[in-house]
């Protein structure tokens, strides 16, 4: 059996609280995971300035390379694991079996990882907006003769990881390049890209000092955020609120992404439905970028029935097959919860599921140890319907139809835009509108990011603040 | 079988009868019109059976079904103080209480005798006859800051006390308020470590394991330690010991000091666990204090079947005193049935935790 440790600042320890992993289709059990109890979490990181001190002690650009080689290690490599060893082909494997997410989409998600490792010079070189890395280590330098100076705002930066969707991980992949240490808390089912990741740097060079993995419960994930002065949560609605306002926090919700068309293209949405089934369902519409709301001024009825007879009739295919589109729920329950959820809004007046011709026997696929949910397409007559602000971990969508000029008033808080307009007035609109994070003009699917840019919210902002320097000569 | 195993088998037969035994004495002072209190005798009236004529032995306790601890919610508190009672003083201590109306028990000596059984489990050399306690954990209406005080009093020493109110805690936890969480259980240890550095000679501690963590951690920030400090033994309760938990305190928090993990809450005593350290996994089991209450591990679909030994099942508690009958209640917690043992040779229970189908529901380990 795969046994994963805790990582204390890179050292492996063995705990006598153990968690089975298991196969979400079969049950067995696939890896035992050391779980840390908070008071470890909480004794470690007062150490926590030794993980900063042991990268700073490598050169920016040496740490860079480092990194860059871990990207080549960790889809290549065959590194440790326990007390043995795994291929990437394993990795795929093994992170489909706990997850429930296809085998093609977890490799997917690893290629994802490694472009984002391949290119992190360049992502540094935009985050930083050409900051000489040398300042940010030093803590201040010339450009262009100007003093600069910019303050680590903590030594670490603490993560708790959701279990959902692997690509994830690209957040807090630039941060030890930035000489900030890493606490990791994994997902409970998802403890393999933590740990792969964290075996690629090591191998590459980084200090295992650097380091600190604490596989555990919610109170594991509270004492991280609790002794890390800045940390990375992933969570519900209900994360969001609950850390909304917090500086040392930076919460990943809901993404709530959207394709909004306006009026001089809504004719035209018929060109646009394959850039609409790709933003709904690549990754099995897990991530926070996938599309769950088209907002359009006309056409809502026939957009929906086109987007249903392409999605709704895609089942469930088992995790090895390259076909497979759907990820299973692999928590007891949520499927059902999430199924009763839409039930629950569909009572309102024009609302309208139009997949459900294509799904004879329902939504919800229940197996004995997991579940599946049907791709939904659910028609919306205005955005005055609470099902018009649903968004799902599986591909679901809602067609709101919605006049141009109430459009942005109405979408709520959305992480991705993909506007489809021409309109100049709508587009300086666009850019203007606040509850709009990643805005993206014509069409590029929601799912397709450019690492360049932010997510979010900078993280070279997050971790360190500039401020006024000087020193007599 | 061997002559060890045998001697246990009828030590635990003893006990078994003397249990028997006390069950009649409880139950027939209980439900004697002349001793008993005015809610047993009340609810002997309704269910129309007599239990002085019908319970024999601990078995028959099941004809009372299950002690619900809403019973407790409010007044009038005197329905649960015994006749023979009634001119003594009545102590009241609370459990739960965040929000709404907490439970509520009466006592009179209940706690004294409980905590001087349980003096009778402490190593002297850990905690020595005459040495000064620090009492650091929750009093107000909870039954211990007078138990550990009196703990201390009974073992010849002077109880010093720092509070902590669990019930702002959980208000803190739930509004999300954590800077104020940790400004709070600062302000908590500071005055732990006024109190230790005032040369008062405190060698024994209680407290709980969340602020046995902080305080082993600010003294080592300020280089020193719990054994610095002069402490030789710690009683730790109040809150979930996992074995991690333990083996986390024996190999980075005590520096050696001695610690005994306890069980208990305000309807039973105390339950002690004999020592445990890498031989045994740092597995805590803990035994009631029989026949003064009695813990089994049932199952948790059926609770009239009790588990097989290393089963799972819940916790369900009976105590058996002259102030306070409590039978066959299921505690919000789980854990696996252990044989009896040379110290206790009665059934312990070990891994205890919240009982996972009402886990989520309950806020734990936060003092």
């Amino acid at each position: 059996m795969i046994h994963f440790p805790a990582l204390r600042w890179g050292e492996p320890y063995r705990s006598l609280d153990i968690d089975k992993v298991v196969h979400f289709d079969t049950g067995e059990p696939v890896a035992e995971v050391s779980q840390a109890n908070p008071g470890i979490v909480a004794r470690d990181l007062r150490k926590s300035l030794r993980a900063r001190s042991a990268l700073r002690e490598v050169p920016a650009a040496e740490l860079l390379a480092k990194v860059k080689k871990a990207a080549e290690l960790f889809s290549s490599a065959e590194l440790p694991l326990g007390d043995g060893s795994q291929t990437p082909d394993e990795f795929v494997r093994q992170q489909s079996a706990t997850t429930g997410l296809p085998e093609h989409m977890c490799r997917m998600n690893m290629e994802k990882l490694r472009y984002v490792l391949d290119h992190i010079d360049e992502i540094l070189i935009s985050l930083t907006r050409r900051l000489d890395p040398d300042i940010l280590s030093r803590g201040y330098g010339e450009e262009d003769g100007i003093m600069r100076s910019y303050q680590a705002t903590t030594p670490v930066l603490g993560m708790v990881l959701p279990s959902n969707s692997p690509g994830v991980h690209s957040l807090w992949l630039p941060i030890i390049p930035l000489q900030i240490g890493l606490v990791l808390k994994p997902g409970p089912q998802e403890p393999w890209t933590p740990w792969r990741m964290t075996q690629a740097f090591f191998e590459a060079g980084v200090p295992r000092q650097a380091v600190s993995l604490y596989p555990g419960l919610g109170d594991v994930g509270a004492a991280v955020l609790n002794n890390c002065s800045r940390s990375l949560i992933f969570g519900g609605t209900a994360t969001v609120e609950q850390y909304a306002g917090n500086p040392g926090v930076q919460v990943h919700g809901p993404g709530f992404s959207k394709i909004l068309l306006g009026d001089d293209e809504a004719d035209n949405w018929e060109r646009h439905l394959d850039l609409m089934v790709d933003s709904v369902l690549v990754n099995s519409g897990r991530s926070c970028i996938n599309c769950s709301g088209i907002w359009t001024p006309r056409h809502g009825k026939a957009i929906a029935a086109a987007l249903a007879e392409r999605l709704g009739p895609i089942e469930p295919l088992p995790p090895d097959d390259p076909n497979a589109a759907l990820a299973a729920f692999t928590v007891p329950g949520q499927a059902g919860a999430i199924s009763a959820d839409i039930d629950a809004a569909l009572g309102e007046d024009g609302v309208d599921e139009v997949t459900a011709a294509h799904h004879a026997d329902g939504r919800l696929v229940s197996r004995e140890r997991c579940d599946y949910v049907r791709p939904t397409v659910v028609y919306c007559p205005s955005p005055d319907v609470a099902m018009a602000k649903k968004e799902y971990m599986f591909p679901f969508v809602t067609v709101v139809e919605c006049e141009q000029r109430k459009m942005l008033g109405a979408i709520g808080p959305t992480l991705v835009a993909t506007a489809l307009t021409n309109d100049a007035a709508f587009q300086s609109a666009l850019l203007d509108a606040r509850n709009i994070d990643r805005l993206n003009l014509g069409p590029i699917p929601t799912i397709k990011l450019n690492w360049l840019q932010p997510h979010e919210g900078n993280i070279v902002d997050f971790l360190f603040r500039p401020r006024a320097f000087q020193m007599a000569s | 079988m061997s002559t060890l195993a045998t001697d246990l088998e009828g030590r635990a037969g003893a006990a078994r009868e003397s249990l028997d035994a006390w069950v009649r004495e409880i139950v027939g002072w209980h439900f004697d019109p002349a001793t008993g209190s005015p809610f047993w005798l009340q609810w002997a009236e309704k269910a129309g059976w007599d239990p002085r004529t019908e319970v024999h032995g601990f078995d028959d306790l099941h004809k009372f079904g299950h002690f619900e601890d809403e019973w407790l919610r409010g007044g009038p508190v005197r329905r649960w103080v015994p006749k023979a009672y009634a001119d003594r003083p009545i102590f009241v201590f609370e459990t739960g209480g965040t929000t709404g109306i907490p439970k509520s028990r009466v006592a009179i000596d209940d706690f004294r005798t409980d905590y001087e059984l349980f003096s009778e489990t402490l190593p002297e050399e850990c905690f020595p006859q005459g040495a000064n306690w620090l009492m650091l954990g929750p009093s107000g209406p909870r039954r211990l800051r007078l138990a550990v005080e009196h703990l201390a009093q009974h073992r010849g020493g002077i109880c010093f006390c720092v509070d902590l109110d669990p019930r702002w805690v959980i208000k803190l936890i739930k509004k999300g308020w954590m800077d104020h969480l940790k400004a709070y259980q600062a302000h908590v240890i500071d005055q732990a470590l006024t109190v230790l550095s005032a040369g008062h000679d405190i060698k024994c501690l209680f407290s709980t394991p969340k602020l046995i963590e902080a305080l082993a951690n600010r003294l080592e920030e300020e280089g020193s330690s719990i054994k610095e400090t002069g402490i030789t033994g710690i009683f730790a309760g109040g809150t979930e010991f996992t074995p991690q938990w333990n083996r986390f305190a024996n190999e980075e928090l005590l520096d050696g000091v001695y610690m005994t993990p306890t069980y208990g809450n305000t309807l039973m005593g105390l339950a002690a666990s004999p020592p445990s350290g890498p031989a045994e996994g740092y597995k805590i089991t803990y035994h009631a204090p029989q026949p003064r209450a009695v813990l089994q591990v049932v199952d948790a679909d059926d609770a009239e079947r009790v588990v097989g030994y290393g089963e799972t099942g819940r916790v369900m508690l009976t105590t058996l005193t002259r102030e306070f009958f409590v039978p066959r209640f299921l505690e919000r917690d789980e854990g696996e049935r252990e044989p009896p043992c040379e110290q206790y040779p009665w059934d312990g229970v070990s891994g205890v935790r919240p009982f996972s189908a009402l886990a989520s529901s309950t806020t734990v380990g936060v003092y």
